[in-house]
């Protein structure tokens, strides 16, 4: 126990969430921040096109509105007052970006700029309204270089690749964590009085993912092994519009600007599927229109891709057809130069990836893996809840990505995440230092690295009969394709049995690597453990939820449940079974109704 | 296609020093370089070790030198190198491990040039944003791209001969401050990047400019600063 560090409040993780929790808690605690990234790494920089609020720097827009929007984006699956909560903290939390020098695009009166996205709407006409503030298509990037940026000057301690294996439990209450050090190969051990989870998504066990590499699902399998539930595990988001095979996200923001779907026949099939607000519908109903186009015969070439064309001409000739005007009236337009000032990275993506120009050329999409709805569950502080009745865990707090509030329900509204991540990071980074100001440390368990130990002694001791690459690459193929847009009972009880078969087969796996030193194979081997486990606990929750809601779309129970399912999944691991319970959906204001775009 | 792949390899805990490996392996054209050396990594050799993230060219982790220029490795396609590649660390940097460079000397630069906003005037009165024209915002859009993948420093000479130069890295950050309409440190940050080890030591050699896989005007960027340095004016 060579290394043992002794901090009030351990942050993990160092994106958008992580980093606004270091923020607020070292302004109230002593405070450190472990990620398995250099911070500026982390996945929360791919973030494209914007960060909604309700500022109304255009035109009208109202923090009830936003709620709405995301509520029904949500099929009614999210929990209204944390909702509420989000969407009236939006504007105060982007005001707090710009205070940090966030460099928002601007208005011509200098205000921050802002363009339509899915899902967002006037609620009194139905109109996409313009509420996602943004810089370029790189508002994530510029939200986490700020946010790095605000810790640094308020001298936040970092440790820089440290990759988290464990979470130090006393008497039921929080300890601490235990961590590897990339560089050394050192465990270490963090005395802590409060720890945040903000370790991000597990996009990686799907196929084709818009996902980083780290996100690989670790915070989410460290608590479900010390016997913390996740819940809505089976709601995970496709995006619709990810780069054919590669799965590179292509912001929503390309159609904010005017981009539209075409169809390998060349209609743009949209009108059919979101009659009222078309290309702009929810993303579930997107990716499902999609799938439906290719299914039915309607792909490019026969292929399982359709485009995304955002050439001028194209724009301006549907904006016609759909009579889209400019705020003083006058037709919407767009040339080249400007879609190459708002989508500077998209069009570098294509030309770089695909040697495809959007300017003058249609971009070839499918939909991509791209965000977690479900994962640990919290309140509307960040405090993580362990069972049916809201039952805080002592010490314990989530935000982000790995977090379920739950403010997405069953689907995310894009720029939600970015909104999600700055309110929740800061509320639970302000409620972990109220808890440490007022508790004392745990004793730490007798031996506090023996189970980040015998994790890793597994993995260097196994057969070597197995390779965890295989073993990765068919868990994605598995997971993209039947437990992806589309779902059935038949396929999901085929994927069960194949995830537990790979869950065999990776006790096989040996490292080769026997050193210390940045042992990256052990790390990926590792982090393989994790997905297999998340994969497992997704494919379950989906399997025995009988119905479709939002990102969940089973073909054997195409409708909305409420009467029977409109509830929160939580899922624990006990004795090597996954165990579903359940609990209530907090309904203020709106109750289900049909949902249509 | 066939590609040969030849990297540089290091592990300080077996290795007296480095050598270089080679690889025969079936590819696409359109297969990124990092795809190649996750696939050496999967299924030839488990103890390769180099960084990687996002895999398509934000997040700056993959930066390494392939077929001797600094490129980040998810975004440079075989197609674009041709089917004879070398793969080498940064240079300027230390190894501590095959592709892995010691990146605390190029973060402690960059956490030398104040990287932080800077504004403590009172807020706006009716509790909204500050005000910026998008001509003022448009000021310094380029030098807002970077995502400290260290590719520019660690190609300029200037840096591997002078360990205590801040490099074109920093300086870009510096740029993008300074040149911010609403952040107050502008003169503060002036001082910091016109000592010796700063803007002297560039010699506008243009290799951070070739090799920024962001596209940002390096070169002009901190040429805007030489002459604010000289000049004493923001515009």
């Amino acid at each position: 126990m060579a290394n043992v560090h002794q901090f009030e409040v351990v942050v993990v993780g160092a994106g958008g969430a992580g980093l606004m929790a270091a923020l607020y808690a070292s302004r109230g605690a002593k405070t450190a921040v472990i990620s398995k990234l250099y911070p500026t790494r982390s996945h929360t920089g791919t973030a494209q096109g914007g960060i909604s609020a309700a500022l109304g720097n255009y035109e009208e827009d109202k923090p009830e509105w936003h709620t709405y929007d995301t509520v029904k984006g949500s099929d009614y699956l999210g929990d209204q007052d944390a909702i509420e909560f989000m969407c009236e903290e939006a504007i105060e939390a982007v005001i707090e970006l710009e205070h940090m020098g966030l460099p928002f695009d601007r208005t011509p009166e200098g205000r921050i700029a802002q363009r339509p996205f899915g899902g967002h709407t006037n609620n009194e006409t139905g109109k996409p309204v313009r509420r996602a503030a943004h810089a370029a298509d790189r508002t994530g990037h510029m939200i986490l270089q700020t946010l790095y940026q605000q810790c640094l000057k308020n001298k936040v301690n970092f440790f820089d690749e440290f990759q988290i294996l464990d979470f130090l439990v006393t008497d039921g209450k929080t300890a601490g964590v235990v961590a590897v050090e990339l560089a050394t190969g050192e465990l270490h051990t963090f005395h802590a009085k409060a720890v945040i989870f903000a370790t991000g998504g597990h996009g990686r066990i799907f196929e084709v993912t818009s996902n980083c590499y780290a996100y690989t699902g670790d915070g989410l399998a460290v608590l479900l092994r010390q016997g913390i539930p996740l819940e809505d595990m089976e709601f995970f988001q496709f995006h619709p519009t990810g780069i054919f095979k590669l799965g590179i996200l292509i912001t929503e923001g390309v159609r904010g600007e005017g981009g539209v779907l075409i169809n390998g026949v060349g209609d743009r099939f949209m009108t059919k599927y979101a009659p009222s607000v078309k290309d702009l519908a929810s993303r579930d109903v997107v990716s499902r229109a999609i799938y439906t186009e290719i299914r039915e015969g309607r792909g490019v070439n026969g292929k399982n891709y359709i485009h995304l064309d955002v050439r001028p001409e194209s724009v301006n000739k549907y904006a016609a057809i759909d009579g889209r005007t400019n705020l003083d009236g006058s037709a919407y337009t767009i040339t080249g130069t400007q879609l190459l000032a708002k989508l500077p990275d998209i069009i570098d993506f294509c030309r770089v990836y695909l040697g495809v120009d959007p300017v003058t050329q249609m971009m070839p999409i499918q939909p991509t893996a791209h965000y977690s709805m479900g994962g640990i569950p919290t309140n509307k502080f960040g405090e993580v809840v362990i069972d049916s009745n809201n039952t805080p865990f002592p010490g314990l707090y989530a935000a982000g990505e790995c977090a379920c509030v739950s403010v997405h329900g069953a689907n995310r509204l894009g720029t939600n995440s970015l909104l999600d991540l700055v309110v929740f990071g800061k509320h639970a980074g302000l409620k972990a230092a109220e808890f440490a100001q007022q508790a004392d440390y745990q004793k730490l368990p007798s031996n506090p690295e023996a189970g980040a130990l015998f994790q890793v002694e597994a993995l260097r001791t196994g057969s070597g009969q197995e390779n965890a690459f295989e073993i990765n690459a068919e868990m994605k193929t598995i997971m993209f394709d039947d437990v992806g847009v589309y779902r059935t009972e038949k396929g999901m009880k085929e994927a069960l049995e194949k995830v537990w078969a790979l869950q065999e087969r990776f006790k096989h796996v040996k490292v080769t690597d026997t050193g210390k030193i940045f042992n990256t194979e052990l790390l990926s081997a590792w982090e393989l453990g994790n997905m297999l486990e998340v994969a497992e606990v997704i494919t379950e929750s989906a399997l025995n939820r009988q119905e479709s809601r939002g990102g969940h779309s089973r073909e054997d129970y195409p409708q909305r449940d409420d009467k029977n399912w409109l509830k929160h999944t939580l899922a624990w691991k006990k004795d090597g079974k996954v165990v579903i319970d359940y609990k209530p959906v907090t309904i203020t204001k709106y109750q289900p109704k049909a949902r249509v775009y | 296609m066939q590609v040969n792949l030849k990297i540089f390899r290091y592990n300080p805990e077996v290795d007296a020093t480095f050598h270089y490996e080679t690889y025969t392996l079936e590819s696409d054209e359109t297969d990124r370089i990092l795809d190649l050396l996750e696939h050496v990594k999967g299924y030839h050799d488990g103890t390769l070790s180099f960084r990687r993230s996002c895999a398509h060219g934000i997040c700056g982790s993959d930066a390494m030198r392939i077929n001797g220029k600094n490129a980040l490795a998810c975004k440079t396609l075989v197609r674009d190198v041709g089917d004879h590649i070398t793969v080498e660390p940064l240079l300027g940097l230390k190894v501590q491990k095959d592709l892995i460079v010691d990146m605390e000397p190029f973060f402690d630069n960059y956490k030398k040039v104040l990287p932080y906003f800077i504004n403590d005037s009172p807020l706006p009165a009716d509790g909204r944003e500050r005000l910026q024209s998008p001509e003022e915002r448009a000021r310094f859009d380029d030098t807002t791209k970077c995502i400290l993948c260290a590719a520019c420093t660690t190609s300029c000479p200037s840096f591997w001969a002078h360990d205590d130069y801040l490099g074109p890295a920093a300086l870009v950050t510096a740029h993008r401050f300074i040149y911010d309409s609403r952040d107050e440190a502008a003169a503060e940050r002036m001082h910091i990047v016109s000592e010796t080890s700063g803007l002297a030591r560039c010699h506008t050699i243009f290799n951070c400019t070739m090799a920024c896989p962001r596209d940002i005007q390096i070169t002009k960027a901190i040429g805007e600063l030489k002459m604010t340095s000289l000049t004493g004016k923001l515009d």
